[in-house]
């Protein structure tokens, strides 16, 4: 087992993490920016890092800004907004060549950083706001991004569960953004957001590759930042569900889409969370869990059936592409393999098969450098100190009575479809 | 076993052709946990007239054929295969392509018992009328899935529109009425044509030992017997130069119109050191024209006719080819006319510049060490390429040697009229 350490350092206003490996051709940067999931800033989030990663005060046009990242080799260079429980997250990620394999000895792990803190420090910005056209630009892309869920049907019913199992809590928000809210915003507003946002947002870099700590945080000086206590968001409630809600809407499509969504009332960095990955590959995670043989093989209902969790907000989604006139026998199968769930009908070799499964996804997960700072920002998110070892070992120590008991906690809370109009 | 090294990517590659005709590679990496292995054989859903193994008569197969016996191989009479990988601790898959059918695993323990349940799943072919018939329904599913997602229909349309008569004009994994027709005995009768170890390759990379890895190969090729196979006999239409179509309107519950640009490949019958050589010069001409630091790409985005959703690729395979760009657009029309004409004035040179040229010549080869973190991306496309007499880890010596006349020569001659078609989605 090779798994990377990563070494953590207080910066300048943010947390620097270093993960030294030499099994990668690149170095990746992962930066951070966290703040509380607010209907009010949600879409001045989504739309920051689009304008920030169009130009910056010296490559004032993205020609020329996008020709700098091709004459480094190509750095590839994208930015990205999601929400892990209630945050919103931007995160900016700088993939970049190590010059050693390369003719040319450009140093360009320094390159990307300065690159990075001058798109984060020195944006295309006078006089308290945003290069108007650039923003007016992204506005546009913005609405468009935001209309475009609806096209794809999987991603649709993905939402509207969300949004209607979550109503009132911000959760149900997108992370990009409220479609009426993009057109209202000024440059000078968004500018006001990006100040707030550098000052207050909790901020952590990530640095995969073959570096030397000592250097890297040498080269990361030119970021700094203002020190911060990160706001965190409100604590957690327990959601009791009083009855299952039924949403059924219908659209010109081939195929109903079946969301179901349940509360686990289990997050990170609580006791029973590993107990509840457990339980969540026996059920429906992989292709040998109860939703696959049963739903797929057995009754040929579907091609995917699937279950995943929520880590940070408690929730588990089943998902199921079917024919509209077998919704109530798959709802009902999907039920009964939660029953068993909850009787305790699932065998050794059912668990065996799920440490075995799940270990191998976490180390799998370790050798992409996105996988990796995906399961370590986890501990970010919840506070928590939980290396990838310790996530193993935990894996392999769940006992049968634990996944009982989380099985018992688990409430169906909305069932969402979106059928075809076959028939009507 | 033989030994190639490129020293300046820091990688070695173990190789070799079994007495049976199988191809076996593998490419050790440092430092992963993870090893990925393919089992692909050269055949697709493109392959659908042949000459049967042992016959001397072509049959045409119902569309769909070799994407359903890729389902069809997981299922066995003691059970799914699938339950016998997850038991230890490996997560399998597989997919089909126009030309080729991967089988593959990925697992960070256990990793010879994988391989073997790999090798052993993919030689032992096993269908009834029963399992056949239970397949069915899955299929249509997925199907149906396919059929729902804008983003598949247009980029399939616009292949659609592209050919007259050549199977790649067919979905891959065919009709719900195609399939209906399937029998366990076709099944048979293609597995046997194209499922030949002289027609396979396997590749493994990761965390593996190379002499592990052909000492069991041998051992257990060896222990299976395999008459020697002729050349497997398909057989292609006639296809014209030009696009079949011009344009195809599909419309679809969508709120944002999608458009795309495509044109039919030139040269289809290279191989080797030729087609690497065209294929880079394409990708490179489409980067010059249309990459983001290109002035039609950020025209086309200023003007508001483009979004991140676009983007633009080139592919290239024996007897089909084709380039395409576009993406979501609130005017397809007008995305449509812009496109053709930067085509169109590429043949003069027009948005061509030798500086840009040296520039995506080093985006490429970064982009190709990037490449070369993902061990999915190492095995399935040396496999593509060793199919095709390329290696794949000739591309950063064959990006070196591109000349900008070579750029100017391929946009005279590919940028055809003729050859451009037009797929949109349009909200109904």
């Amino acid at each position: 087992m090779a798994i990377s350490k990563e070494t953590v350092r207080k910066m300048k206003g943010y947390t620097l993490h270093t993960i030294k490996t030499d099994k990668y051709k690149t170095n990746t940067l992962v930066w951070k920016m966290k703040a509380p999931l607010e209907k009010d800033t949600v879409t001045l989030r989504a739309l920051l890092p689009n304008v920030l990663q169009s130009s910056t005060k010296r490559l004032n046009t993205t020609a020329k800004l996008r020709a700098y990242l091709d004459d480094l080799y190509g750095a590839h260079f994208y930015v990205d907004t999601a929400k892990k429980g209630e945050y919103h997250i931007l995160t900016f990620t700088i993939e970049i060549a190590n010059e050693k394999f390369l003719q040319d000895a450009e140093p360009l792990l320094q390159r990307g950083v300065e690159f990075l803190a001058e798109v984060l420090l020195n944006p295309h910005a006078d006089g308290g706001q945003f290069d108007s056209q650039t923003v007016e630009k992204e506005k546009r892309v913005l609405k468009q991004r935001i209309q475009s869920v609806y096209d794809d049907k999987m991603r649709y019913a993905s939402m509207r569960l969300i949004e209607e199992m979550c109503k009132g809590e911000p959760y149900a928000l997108q992370a990009n953004g409220v479609l009426d809210d993009v057109d209202a915003i000024t440059p000078a507003d968004l500018y006001q957001y990006y100040q707030k946002a550098i000052r207050e947002d909790e901020l952590d870099l990530f640095v995969t590759g073959d570096v030397d700590e000592d250097r890297l945080a040498a080269i990361c000086e030119c970021l700094r930042f203002p020190d911060r206590e990160p706001t965190r968001a409100a604590a957690r409630t327990l959601q009791k569900v009083s009855s299952v809600k039924k949403i059924k809407e219908s659209q010109d499509i081939r195929q109903g889409k079946l969301n179901i969504g349940y509360r686990t009332n289990i997050t990170f960095g609580d006791s029973d969370y590993f107990p509840l990955q457990m339980f969540n590959g026996i059920f429906g995670g992989f292709s040998h869990s109860k939703l696959f043989l049963n739903v797929r093989e057995k009754e040929s209902l579907c091609y995917y059936v699937a279950s995943q969790i929520e880590s940070h907000k408690g929730l588990m989604m089943v998902m199921s592409g079917i024919e509209s006139a077998n919704f109530d026998k798959a709802v009902s199968i999907i039920e009964k393999q939660l029953e068993a769930m909850k009787n305790g009908d699932f065998s050794e070799q059912e668990i065996g098969q799920t440490k075995a499964v799940i270990r191998n996804q976490l180390l799998e997960s370790t050798d992409t450098s996105r996988g990796l700072v995906e399961i370590l920002y986890h501990n970010v998110i919840a506070g928590t100190k939980t290396g990838v070892e310790d996530w193993i070992r935990e894996i392999k120590a769940v006992g049968k009575g634990e996944i009982v008991k989380v099985a018992a906690k688990i409430e169906p809370d909305t069932i969402y479809f979106l059928s075809g109009m076959e028939g009507k | 076993m033989e030994t190639q090294q490129f020293s300046q990517l820091g990688e070695t590659l173990y190789g070799e052709t079994l007495d049976n005709g199988l191809k076996v590679y593998v490419l050790p990496k440092r430092g992963f946990n993870k090893t990925f292995v393919t089992f692909t054989t050269k055949y697709g859903s493109v392959d659908n007239t042949f000459v049967p193994l042992g016959k001397s008569d072509f049959v045409r197969v119902p569309d769909g054929i070799a994407h359903f016996l890729e389902h069809k191989m997981f299922e066995k009479e003691d059970g799914d295969v699938f339950q016998q990988f997850s038991r230890q601790g490996a997560s399998a898959n597989a997919f089909t392509s126009f030309n080729r059918t991967a089988y593959l695993f990925s697992s960070t323990d256990q990793v010879m018992k994988n391989l073997e349940t790999l090798v052993d799943m993919v030689q032992a072919p096993y269908f009834t009328a029963q399992t056949v018939e239970k397949e069915k329904g899955i299929i249509g599913q997925e199907i149906m899935m396919y059929n729902d997602n804008p983003d598949w229909r247009l980029y399939y349309g616009l292949i659609e529109n592209l050919y007259a008569n050549h199977p790649v004009k067919i979905d891959i994994a065919g009709t719900v009425d195609s399939i209906a027709k399937i029998t366990a005995e076709q099944l048979y009768e293609c597995y046997h044509t194209f499922y030949h170890p002289s027609n396979m390759l396997l590749f493994a990379v990761g965390n593996v030992s190379p002499d592990e890895v052909l000492s069991f190969m041998r051992e257990n090729q060896a222990k299976k017997k395999y008459e020697k196979a002729p050349e497997i006999k398909r057989r292609f239409p006639e296809e014209p130069a030009q696009a079949a179509e011009k344009e195809q309107k599909l419309h679809m519950n969508v709120q944002i119109p999608k458009c795309l640009v495509g044109v039919k490949a030139l040269h289809t019958s290279q191989r080797g050191a030729e087609m690497q050589k065209n294929e880079l010069v394409v990708n490179l001409l489409l980067d010059m024209l249309f990459g983001r630091s290109s002035d039609a790409y950020n025209a086309l985005y200023n003007d508001g006719l483009i979004d991140t959703s676009f983007s633009f690729d080139y592919s290239q395979e024996q007897g089909f080819g084709f380039a395409m760009a576009g993406g979501d657009t609130k005017d397809p029309d007008l995305l449509a006319k812009r496109l053709k004409e930067v085509m169109i004035a590429a043949k003069e040179g027009k948005g061509l510049a030798e500086e840009a040229l040296e520039r995506t010549k080093k985006k490429k080869i970064g982009g190709f060490l990037r490449q070369l973190n993902s061990p999915e991306f190492i095995a399935n496309q040396f496999t593509r390429y060793a199919f095709n007499d390329m290696n794949l880890f000739d591309v950063v010596p064959a990006l070196e040697q591109i000349r900008f006349s070579d750029v100017l020569e391929t946009a005279e001659a590919f940028f055809e009229e003729e050859r451009f078609t037009v797929c949109q989605v349009l909200p109904k």
